[in-house]
């Protein structure tokens, strides 16, 4: 496997701003009738969507309508859970991802994804970040600590962290754990990442970090993620998906620039959710 | 707590109280009353003589040293054999079978039944199979292959349990990093799942080293130095028994061993749980 370079060889000059309207939508994901089914209950049914470069995505709506598991179909983790189907078609770059030739090591390289509950490994905080790395072949002592100290600047954890990078991750306050996350996912230089509601469990203060350390990501990543807090979805999203549980199923309701979904929805249900009326 | 319950409070509870305080004393005590009685008799026969010299006069005097030889040849054979069988069977069950499978709960059950299996169903099996099927005979080997076989059941189980108490979200975010399954297996799962793996230890080489029914029909009496894994040889719990049972006059000898054995077991015990707590800590601040 190549080695992987710094981030920082890969970041773009000009960051873009950090206005909402932060590039031109141009498809990165393409999702065609995607459908999923645990065993034989279906969670949900028929989702087209496309998903813009560098920008960042908001999936909102209702508990059990089914985003969690959207997004596990996009890295296939839906690989893991035996009784699951999926069909349709999924589409990043020019990667067809439900192939069953696809590499879904060097998938879930390219995409990585942030769970709802930190879920930093049980080692050093140094360890959680190399050992991703180490199994993807980068060996080299310099070029470790160099991505590892990128890595954590780029998530604001250097300066807390770098006196004690050998103390248990597990230690961190719930917070910087996530940050920690996302800095073990964004060692492995992805192009695109997968936030499974990643502020829902910190505390508001910790919340707020992280939300901006997401703001900050526009533009580098191509971001999709689930959120419960509508006002911060208004907040960051570029683009935002309303998924609605239809007839036991998952349905999608209506997806588009996330300012027309919040001030001018075209669909009643989305009207009354992002009004707080119903949801 | 204790103080505050009185005679006076609500009669029923008062009653519990004595019962559950009752049987933990009745327990202790009567360990207590096993070890003093062990130690009173034992202690002025250790010595680094009785722990080297063989016995004599059918083990009236002399020491333990062959004794003790073949008892740790018995056990290391009983572990190089369950060890790896153990740790990739608990593997196979808890990572690669479904949970509700058939052949996953066949062999859950299988296990469990073999577990409760008297030893002495197991000597006469490995006396069957070991010593004459396979042609070991009496010896170090059969007995050892034997005891392996006594305590898979309770080390895959166990081990087993050990990779179920691994948090799922291990698993996922080791995946979603694009960590192959056998990384994850080595390096996070494995770890993790090493406290359940020194509780089976600990119970099977307990089980194992105090065995007396299971090594009389398939590792025998003979109490000579073993030469070689094909010897026979005697284990300590068939000498404190031989000693208690069959020679007279061996009583004191059979305390000494008797201690030797107890003090085995705890030294076992306390070196899992140190390992447990400090193999456990390096793991997860260097490696
Ligand atoms: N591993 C699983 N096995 C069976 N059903 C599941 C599993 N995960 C989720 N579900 C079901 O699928 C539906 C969608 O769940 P999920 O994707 O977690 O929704 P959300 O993230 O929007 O709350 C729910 O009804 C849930 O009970
Ligand atoms: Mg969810």
């Amino acid at each position: 496997m190549t080695p992987i370079e710094p981030i920082a060889e890969r970041r773009p000059q000009h960051l873009p701003n950090d206005e909402p309207a932060c590039c031109k939508p141009h498809p990165f994901v393409d999702v065609d009738r995607l459908s999923l089914h645990y065993g034989e209950k279906s969670a949900f049914q028929d989702v087209t969507l496309s998903i813009s470069k560098g920008r960042i995505t908001a999936l909102v709506g209702p508990s059990g309508c089914g985003k969690t598991s959207f997004l596990t179909c996009l890295n296939r983790l839906t690989d893991l859970i035996p009784a699951c189907l999926v069909s349709g078609r999924i589409t990043i770059d020019t990667l067809d991802v439900l192939a069953p030739q696809t590499d879904v090591i060097r998938l879930r390289r390219r995409i990585g994804m942030i769970f709802q509950k930190p879920n930093p490994f049980p080692l050093s905080i140094r360890r959680n970040l190399e050992f991703p790395l180490r199994e993807h072949g980068l060996r080299d002592r310099t070029q470790l600590s160099t991505a590892i100290e990128t890595a954590l600047r780029d998530v604001g954890l250097w300066d807390e962290v770098k006196d004690r990078l050998d103390s248990p991750a597990l230690a961190l306050s719930g917070g910087q754990q996530q940050r920690l996350c996302i800095a073990r996912a964004l060692a492995l230089s992805p192009e695109m990442l997968l936030m499974d509601e990643p502020c829902s469990a910190l505390d508001p203060i910790s919340s707020g970090i992280v939300e901006d350390l997401i703001v900050r990501l526009r533009g580098r990543y191509t971001i999709l993620i689930v959120t419960h807090n509508l006002a911060q979805a208004r907040r960051i999203a570029n683009d935002a998906a309303l998924f609605w549980v239809h007839n036991g199923a998952g349905r999608l309701i209506e997806a588009g620039p996330a300012k027309q979904i919040f001030e001018d929805p075209r669909d009643p249900l989305t009207a009354a959710y992002v009004s707080g009326m119903r949801g | 707590m204790v103080k505050t319950l009185s005679r006076s409070q609500n009669p029923r509870e008062w009653l519990a109280f004595v019962l559950v305080w009752g049987a933990a004393a009745v327990v202790t005590a009567t360990f207590c009353w096993l070890l003093g009685d062990i130690l009173w008799h034992g202690l002025s026969r250790l010595s680094w003589t009785f722990l080297t010299a063989p016995p004599e006069s059918a083990g009236r005097r002399g020491g333990i040293g062959p004794i003790l030889v073949s008892t740790f040849l018995i056990l290391g054979v009983c572990l190089a054999v369950s060890l790896p069988i153990g740790v990739g069977t608990a593997v196979l069950l808890a990572e690669f079978t479904l949970d509700q499978g058939l052949f996953g709960r066949m062999t859950r059950r299988s296990l469990d039944v073999l577990a409760g299996v008297p030893s002495i169903v197991f000597g006469l099996f490995g006396n069957a199979f070991f010593c004459k099927t396979l042609g070991l005979g009496f010896s170090i080997l059969s007995g050892g292959l034997t005891l392996a076989c006594m305590v898979l059941p309770i080390l895959i189980r166990s081990t087993e349990e050990g990779f179920r108490a691994v948090p799922a979200s291990y698993r996922l975010s080791a995946a979603a990093l694009g960590l192959s399954r056998t990384t994850t297996l080595l390096h996070l799962l494995l770890p993790a799942a090493v406290p359940g793996l020194i509780v089976g230890l600990v119970l099977g080489v307990g089980r194992a080293i105090a065995e007396t029914a299971a090594l009389i029909f398939t590792s025998g009496y003979v109490d000579r130095m073993p030469e070689s894994l094909l010897d026979s040889g005697r284990a300590l719990s068939i000498h404190i028994f031989d000693l208690s049972m069959n020679v007279s006059g061996g009583d004191a000898n059979a305390y000494g061993s008797a201690l030797v054995l107890v003090v085995l077991l705890l030294l076992i015990n306390g070196t899992a749980s140190w390992l447990a707590t400090v193999g456990l800590h390096r793991k997860i601040v260097t490696v």
